[in-house]
C-alpha cells in the first residue's frame, strides 16, 4: 500500500542484472511456446492442448496457476508484515482443493469440454445458462487479472528501479503484449508448458530460500520465530488477530475471507479449465493430487520465508522499500544470496505473473468464442476454426482491457485483490455447479437466479465497501459511500447465491429434461464418452 | 444431442435411452452410492475441521497464543494440522476412488460404449416407434 512513498530508497541488486535474467527467462519460454505449439489446428488443440497432458504435467500446471503473484509475493509479504494473520490466506487456499477434489474435477472433467458453461448449461436451457456462466466466468477473470497487472506494477518498481507511475505503467504494458504473443502463438499447449516451467523455478527457488532461512537459525522453527519476535519488537507476530483482531467487524471480515478463500477455488474458471487438458477423468484426479502436494509444500515454504523475512529484514524496511508489503520475498532474496539470486527469484515472480495471467486470458477468450459466439450467436453451427478465430480476436482485446485495467490498479493490494476475485467466483459460480452436479430438481430459473444474484451482490458489496471508498487506503479516498462494512463480500453474497439457486428451483414450474439430466448423472460418474479422445487426435 | 460440446469429439452417438437405462440400474445406483456416501461426510467433516479453525484465530486468540514448545504456539500447530489433514484427505480419497469407484465406473462405460450395449438400445428405439 505504500508502494510509491520511498523512491528514495536503492533498488536492491542491479537493475541490469535483474533485466538480463528475466529477458533470458523470456526468450527460453518463448522458444517452449513456439515448439509446442506446431500444431494448434483443431478447438481441441488450442483450449484444451489436445488433452495431451499426463496428470502430473497437468497438476504442476495448476499448481503454477495457483501460486501467483498472490501467493508467493502476497502471502510472504503478509506474514512478514501481519504475522499470524497472514498464513491464514495459506491455509484457506489450500484446503480450498479438497472441494475441487472431491466434488468438481472429476464430474467437470467427465462432462464438459472446453468451458464451465457446457457443464452447467448441459440439462439447462442453453442460450440463457451459458450467456450468464460466461458473463461470469469474464467478471472473475478480469477481477483475477486485475491483481496480477497490479502485482506486476509494484514488482517492477522494486526490480528495476522505476517509481514513477508513467514507467511502471510502460511496463505494465510490456507485459500485456508478451502475454497477448504467448497466448496468440501457444494457445493452452504453450501456456500450459510455460506453467509447468514457472511452477518447477518457482518451488526449487521457494525450497532453496527455505532451507536457506532455517540453516541461519538452526534448523530450528522455535528460533527463527524468536528471531522475528526480536525484530519486529512485538510478541504478537506470532499470535492471531495482529490485523483481523481490531475490532467486532474486522473479525468478521476474517470469517468472511476465510469462507470466500475455501469455497473459491473450486469455482474459478481459469482452474477449472486445465481439467480439461488431460486425456481422463482419473487423470484429473492425479493432477488435483499433484497440484495439492506441489501447493501444500509451497506454502509450508511460504510460512517459514515470510517469518525469514519479519526476522532478517524487519517489517518497517519492507514496508518502507519500493514495492511495500509485496517486496518481502524479493528482498529475502537479496539478503540471502545477493543480487543474482534477487535477479532469479524476481525473473521467477515476474514470469508467474506473466503466465497466470496467460492462463487467464486464454480461459476468457475460450469462454467468449464457444459459449457466446459459437453457442448463442451462432447457436452451434460455427466452423471451428471460425471459433478459434474469435478466440484469438478476443485475446487481443481481453489484452488490451488488462492493461488498462492494470495501469488502473497499479498500487493496490494484490492478495487482497485475488480474494475479492476469489468471492466473485464462490458467489457466482460455486453454487450452481454444485447444485447441477448434484441435485435432481436444479432448474434453468435456478441456475439462473443463483448466478446473476451472486454476481450482482458480490460485486456490489464490494463497490460499497471500504476497498472502493470511505478510507484512506481506498480506491477512491476522497468518497465516502461505504455502506457495507466488511471488505470481503463471501459471508453475504456466498450464501445468498445458494438461497436463490435452491428459491428459483423449487418456484420453477417448468418440466425438467429428465432424459439429459440421467445423461449428465451417468457421464459425471463414469466418463462415458469422454475418454477416448486423447486416442483420437 | 442438446449439448454442443459434446458434439464433435465423440464418436458414437449414444441414445437418451441408453443413459435411462443405465441411470436405473443396480450398478449405476451403486456406484451413485459410494460415491456420495464418500464425499459428502468427508466434505462436511473437512468444512467443520476449517471453521472450527478459523473461529478459533479469529475469536480465540488467547488459547491460540498458548505456546507448546519453544515460540511454537497452539495456533501455529493448529494451522500446520490443517495442512495435514489436507494430504491425509486426498491420499484417502485416492485409495477410495482406485478401489471403490473406479473398477465399477469403468465397468458401465465399457458396457455402454461396447457394441452391445448401444445397439441393444437403439433397436428398441425402433421397436417402440
Amino acid at each position: 500500500m505504500n508502494i510509491h512513498l520511498a523512491t528514495a530508497a536503492a533498488t536492491p541488486g542491479d537493475p541490469i542484472l535483474n533485466i538480463s535474467i528475466f529477458g533470458a527467462f523470456v526468450a527460453i519460454t518463448l522458444i517452449i511456446v513456439l515448439r509446442a505449439s506446431r500444431n494448434n489446428k483443431t478447438a481441441a488443440d488450442y483450449y484444451a492442448a489436445g488433452r495431451s497432458f499426463t496428470g502430473g504435467q497437468n497438476g504442476t500446471a495448476i499448481a503454477g496457476d495457483y501460486l501467483s503473484a498472490a501467493s508467493f509475493l502476497g502471502i510472504v509479504g503478509a506474514i512478514a508484515i501481519t504475522g499470524y494473520d497472514g498464513f491464514m490466506y495459506s491455509i484457506g487456499f489450500l484446503v480450498a482443493w479438497l472441494v475441487a477434489l472431491l466434488l468438481v474435477a472429476e464430474l467437470l472433467r467427465n462432462t464438459g469440454k472446453y468451458t464451465m458453461a457446457d457443464v452447467l448449461s448441459f440439462r439447462l436451457k442453453q442460450r440463457p445458462v451459458r450467456i450468464a456462466a460466461a458473463i461470469t466466468t469474464l467478471v472473475v477473470c478480469f477481477f483475477y487479472l486485475l491483481a496480477q497487472m497490479a502485482g506486476a506494477g509494484g514488482l517492477v518498481s522494486l526490480l528495476l528501479g522505476i517509481t514513477d507511475k508513467l514507467g511502471q505503467s510502460v511496463v505494465i504494458t510490456i507485459v500485456g503484449a508478451l502475454m497477448i504473443v504467448y497466448v496468440l502463438i501457444g494457445g493452452m499447449k504453450g501456456t500450459t508448458w510455460v506453467q509447468i516451467i514457472k511452477a518447477c523455478l518457482l518451488i526449487a527457488g521457494a525450497a532453496v530460500m527455505t532451507v536457506w532461512v532455517l540453516a541461519l537459525h538452526g534448523f530450528n522453527l522455535s528460533t527463527l520465530l524468536d528471531h522475528a519476535v526480536k525484530t519486529a519488537g512485538n510478541p504478537e507476530i506470532l499470535n492471531p488477530g495482529l490485523k483481523y483482531g481490531l475490532t467486532d467487524v474486522t473479525q468478521l471480515d476474517f470469517i468472511s475471507l476465510a469462507l470466500a478463500l475455501v469455497l473459491g477455488t473450486a469455482a474459478l474458471p481459469h482452474v477449472l479449465m486445465r481439467f480439461y487438458t488431460v486425456p481422463t477423468a482419473k487423470e484429473a484426479r492425479r493432477s488435483v493430487v499433484w497440484a495439492i502436494w506441489l501447493i501444500g509444500g509451497f506454502y509450508i515454504f511460504t510460512l517459514v520465508l515470510g517469518y525469514g523475512a519479519a526476522a532478517l529484514i524487519g517489517a518497517d524496511r519492507i514496508m518502507a522499500s519500493p514495492g511495500g508489503v509485496n517486496s518481502a520475498a524479493p528482498l529475502l532474496a537479496f539478503e540471502l544470496g545477493g543480487p543474482v539470486l534477487l535477479g532469479l527469484i524476481s525473473a521467477v515472480a515476474f514470469a508467474t505473473i506473466l503466465a497466470v495471467v496467460a492462463g487467464l486470458t486464454i480461459t476468457a477468450a475460450a469462454s467468449f468464442a464457444h459459449d457466446i459466439y459459437a453457442s448463442v450467436v451462432k447457436k452451434g453451427k460455427a466452423r471451428p476454426e471460425d471459433e478459434v478465430k474469435v478466440a484469438r480476436r478476443t485475446v487481443v482485446i481481453i489484452g488490451i482491457v488488462a492493461i488498462l485495467g492494470g495501469i488502473g490498479a497499479n498500487g493496490q493490494n494484490v492478495a487482497f485483490l485475488v480474494a475479492l476475485a476469489f468471492a466473485v467466483a464462490a458467489s457466482a459460480n460455486l453454487p450452481t455447479i454444485l447444485y447441477s452436479l448434484f441435485w435432481k430438481k436444479f432448474s434453468t430459473q435456478g441456475a439462473v437466479w443463483s448466478m446473476y444474484g451472486g454476481l450482482i451482490s458480490a460485486i456490489l458489496l464490494i463497490a460499497l465497501s471500504p476497498v472502493v471508498s470511505g478510507t484512506a487506503t481506498s480506491m477512491i479516498p476522497g468518497a465516502n459511500f461505504a455502506i457495507f462494512p466488511l471488505s470481503n463480500p463471501g459471508l453475504i453474497s456466498i450464501p445468498l447465491a445458494f438461497i436463490l439457486g435452491w428459491l428459483g428451483t423449487v418456484l420453477d414450474k417448468v418440466p425438467r429434461d429428465v432424459a439429459k439430466q440421467a445423461e449428465m448423472e451417468v457421464r459425471s460418474l463414469t466418463g462415458v464418452g469422454a475418454e477416448k479422445e486423447a486416442v483420437v487426435h | 444431442m442438446g449439448n454442443v460440446a459434446l458434439e464433435e469429439e465423440v464418436d458414437a452417438v449414444i441414445p437418451a435411452a441408453t443413459f435411462h437405462r443405465v441411470q436405473v440400474s443396480d450398478e449405476f445406483q451403486e456406484l451413485r452410492k459410494r460415491h456420495r456416501s464418500f464425499v459428502f461426510p468427508v466434505a462436511i467433516a473437512f468444512l467443520l475441521w476449517y471453521f472450527a479453525y478459523v473461529l478459533l484465530a479469529g475469536y480465540a486468540h488467547d488459547f491460540m497464543s498458548i505456546k507448546v514448545f519453544g515460540s511454537v504456539n497452539v495456533g501455529l500447530l493448529l494451522g500446520l494440522a490443517q495442512i495435514v489433514s489436507t494430504f491425509a484427505i486426498t491420499t484417502w480419497y485416492v485409495s477410495y476412488a482406485g478401489r471403490r469407484l473406479d473398477p465399477i465406473a469403468a465397468g458401465i462405460r465399457h458396457e455402454i460404449e461396447g457394441p452391445l450395449g448401444v445397439a441393444n438400445d437403439t433397436a428398441d428405439q425402433k421397436e417402440s416407434k
